[in-house]
This record gives structure tokens, sequence and C-alpha cells, in this order.
């Protein structure tokens, strides 16, 4: 390694070594937003981008984190070490959350090459919470291999996963809907690899051909059409290495067409505008709240003299001649 | 500012889980759902859990606190086992509290080797709500 290894600071050397406990509170810190995660992830951002990042999503109760307990089997015999984060919905009521999708988890307690984390979407819409793709970074940066992504039980619009992925499987059972179903905006464009769960249970067939003829429909104009393919996790399972074979070739398109690059440039692009919206949002704020000539602005739009559009070019224009 | 107050409103983080062999899991989940409304994040490690299994969960999870259900009688062996595997690990342990069929001497016994809170049937949920947020934020 070059010089920039030994100036790793003590919690980020740490994470690189394997201490699986400084980790498990490195991810805490970047879910909580403390201080001390800003460091570890600046630090560790340069180790990261070295793991596949695979998305699992579908709506409720498909069998998504069976499926994941699957692959982490198939993975592990493989000889693959496999970071999992598993997100499941925060109440928006009371802020708790039950996150369940540990209990299909089956390994050996003692094995290292498997780390399972729980997340919950803390208010976050799209399927994941905001830290997720942090966090899947410090799995990354940690060493593991493969870093797979399970969504909250995804609605229509739920396609946040793709902004972390660079594969997402879309998993759905049997009598979802018809084929009008699979046309519809949202969930089914993100698909890189459409996967028929429950593939035992009566309609597989159909469901498999409504998503066929989805997919002769034409796709993103990437030229990858997304591969089709049947699971069931009951003894004994069925599809999981197809499964995984059909996400190696997707990453292997990728990396062929260049696709890899553009998505991460679009990923990373949209990563460092949102960072530096939130800044420059938290800033403008604290200067409505604070400077006096722009508080009597607030008053001006509160007694309707001064529109909120007109009122916001002010605050902006004020922003860059401020003192 | 506003940063120290979101960082001291974070929400516990809680694993539910239940060693050894028997498969009744509705106190389990009746505690787990009663944590999720007081806010808490619910970690729920589901049926027959090893101690190793259930250590591991803990320590990947980055937990507050841990309950265990126990329904078959092995507490005596399981809950001793579970309390070192986590001295084992270092730092300050993780508290533990732990609810089933747990006769009285048998408690006592478990309280000196250090479950925090032992609750029988017909605990009110209140009453565990209170003590789990009270093991992690005594001062709260």
């Amino acid at each position: 390694m070059t010089g920039g290894a030994t100036r790793l600071p003590a919690v980020a050397r740490a994470i690189v070594d394997g201490d699986r406990r400084a980790l498990a509170r490195a991810i805490t810190a970047v879910e909580n937003g403390d201080d001390s995660a800003d460091t570890v992830l600046r630090s560790l951002y340069p180790r990261s981008g070295h793991a596949v990042v695979v998305g699992i999503t579908g709506p409720l109760g498909v069998g998504k984190s069976s499926l994941v307990n699957a692959l982490v089997g198939r993975l592990r015999s493989l000889g693959q070490t496999v970071g999992v984060i598993g997100v499941d919905p925060s109440s928006p009521f009371t802020g708790g959350s039950v996150l369940g999708d540990r209990i299909r988890l089956e390994r050996r307690a003692d094995d290292n090459g498997v780390f399972f984390r729980s997340m919950a979407s803390r208010g976050a819409a799209g399927g994941v919470a905001a830290a997720t793709r942090e966090v899947a970074r410090l799995l990354d940066a940690a060493g593991f291999d493969i870093v797979l992504v399970e969504t909250v039980g995804s609605g229509q619009v739920d396609v946040a996963i793709k902004d972390i992925a660079s594969t997402s499987i879309v998993v759905v059972v049997p009598h979802l809907g018809d084929e009008v179903q699979t046309l519809k905006a949202g969930l089914f464009e993100i698909a890189d690899i459409f996967c028929v769960n429950k593939v035992d249970l009566p309609g597989a067939e159909l469901a498999k051909k409504d998503l066929a003829e989805l997919v002769t429909l034409g796709g993103r104009g990437s030229g990858w059409a997304p591969a089709i393919v049947g699971t069931s996790t009951v003894e004994p399972p069925v599809g999981i290495e197809e499964l995984w074979s059909d996400v190696l070739a997707h990453e292997k398109f990728l990396d062929a067409t260049g696709e890899r690059a553009q998505g991460e440039r679009r990923r990373l692009s949209a990563e460092i505008v949102g960072f530096a919206r939130d800044r420059v949002g938290r800033e403008l704020m604290s200067r409505l709240e604070r400077d006096p000539a722009l508080r009597r602005l607030l008053d001006d739009v509160v007694a309707r003299r001064i529109d909120p559009r007109t009122a916001a070019d002010r605050l902006v224009r004020g922003g860059r001649r401020s003192r | 500012m506003a940063k120290a107050r979101a960082a001291r409103k974070r929400p516990i983080r809680v694993l539910i889980a239940k060693p050894g062999l028997d498969g009744h899991d509705r106190g389990a989940k009746v505690v787990a759902r009663a944590l999720r409304d007081a806010g808490m994040e619910v970690i729920y490690a589901g049926l027959r859990q090893t101690p190793e299994e259930i250590v591991r969960a803990a320590l990947e999870e980055d937990v507050d606190l841990i309950g265990l259900s126990i329904l078959s009688g092995a507490h005596m062996a399981l809950f001793p086992r579970i309390l070192a595997l986590l001295k084992g690990e270092g730092g300050h342990p993780i508290p533990v509290f732990a609810g089933g069929i747990i006769p009285d001497e048998d408690a006592r016994r478990l309280k000196k080797a250090g479950i925090r809170a032992i609750f029988g049937p017909g605990t009110s949920l209140d009453e565990i709500v209170t003590t789990a947020q009270s093991l992690v934020r005594p001062s709260a």
C-alpha cells in the first residue's frame, strides 16, 4: 500500500483490519449522523469500490430475506465474503421498528465471512435508509467481496436501491397481478434481473411469461435485457446458482460496455449534489433566521408583500453578497 | 446544537432473541411490539438461537440492550453462557434482561450472575418498557 495507509485514523484502521465491533459501531455512528462517522467515511472512501453491491427489492412477503440467506450460502460456498444490510420500515408514528430480516439467516456462528446488519428506514422514502449507501460503503471498505442490500418491502415507486447497487434484483411471486402491472412505471423499470420466487407455486409460469413479454418490449437503452429466473428457497432450493450467475453476467456487461463507469459517475454526482444541497440549505436556513435584513424579507412574505419565489431569489443573491 | 439534540434522540437498539429449543415466541413478539411502540429499533432474531448466535448478532447489530425469552427451562444453562460470551468480548458488556418461565430461586441466581432484570408472567408491558429504557439510559 501507499503512504496513505499509514495515515488512517485508528477506527478506520481497525475496520480495515477486520475488527467487527469497530465496524458495527462505525455503522451506528453513520446511521446517527455522529461527528465521528465523518472522519471514518472520509478516510475509508479511497478503500471502497471493490465490492459488488447487489440490491434485492420487491413487495413485502415475496421472500427477499430467504433469498438473501440462500445467496449468502451460495456465496460462502464459492469462498466469497458477504456483508448484508437488511432494511425494514420505521414507524411514522413512533419512530420505532421491528427489524426481522435476520431471522432467515442461517450460518455458522463463528463464520467471519458474513456480516449482517439490520437498518431501520428512519423516515426515508424509496425503500432504503438515508445512510444505507454509506453503510454499504463501510462494508465494502472493510473488505467484503459482496454487499447485499435488502430493501424495505417495496411499493411501486421505491427505486432508491438503484442509486446504491450496481445490480438490482426485483423479486416477485406468482399472482401479483396481470401483465399490465408489469408495464407500470417505477419498480419494474429498475430490474436488472427479475426473480420469480416461490416458483413451486401455481402461476409461476404465467408470471415468468408476463415478465418475458415485458422484456421483449425493450429496455432502458443500455442494451441489457433483464434476465428472468425462477427460484424457490424451500428444500430443495431452486434457481439460486442461476440467480447468482445472472448477477455476474450483468456485472460483466457493465464492465464490457462502460456502463459501470457511467453509472458510477451518475450516482456519485447525485451524491455530491445531495450533500452540497443539504449543506447550502442548512446555511441559508440559519441565515434566514439570524440575519435581520433577511428576517424582514420573511416578514414581507408573511404579510403577502413579496412572494416566496422572489424572496428565494433575494435570499440566494443576498447570500452571495453577504459579508 | 441541533446535531447534539439529534444524537441524544437516537433510538435505542435492542435485540430480542429466544435461546434454546422451545418454539413458543408469542411472548417475545408481544415484547418486541411494545418496545417498537416505545420508539425502539427492535432486532428480532427469532427462534432457536444458540448463545453464540445471539452474541454474534448483538455485536453486529451494535445493540444497546438484549432481551431473552425462554420457556424451556434451560435458562440456567443458556443465560450464564450468553453472559460469559458477552464478557469475553471485552469493553462494557451489553445489559441483558429476560422473561419467560423462570422460578424465583433461579431468577435470584441469574440476577446475581448479571441478568439485569427478569420478568415473569403477568408483568405489565409498561414495566418492561420502562425498565428497558432505564437499563440503557439510567439518567433518563
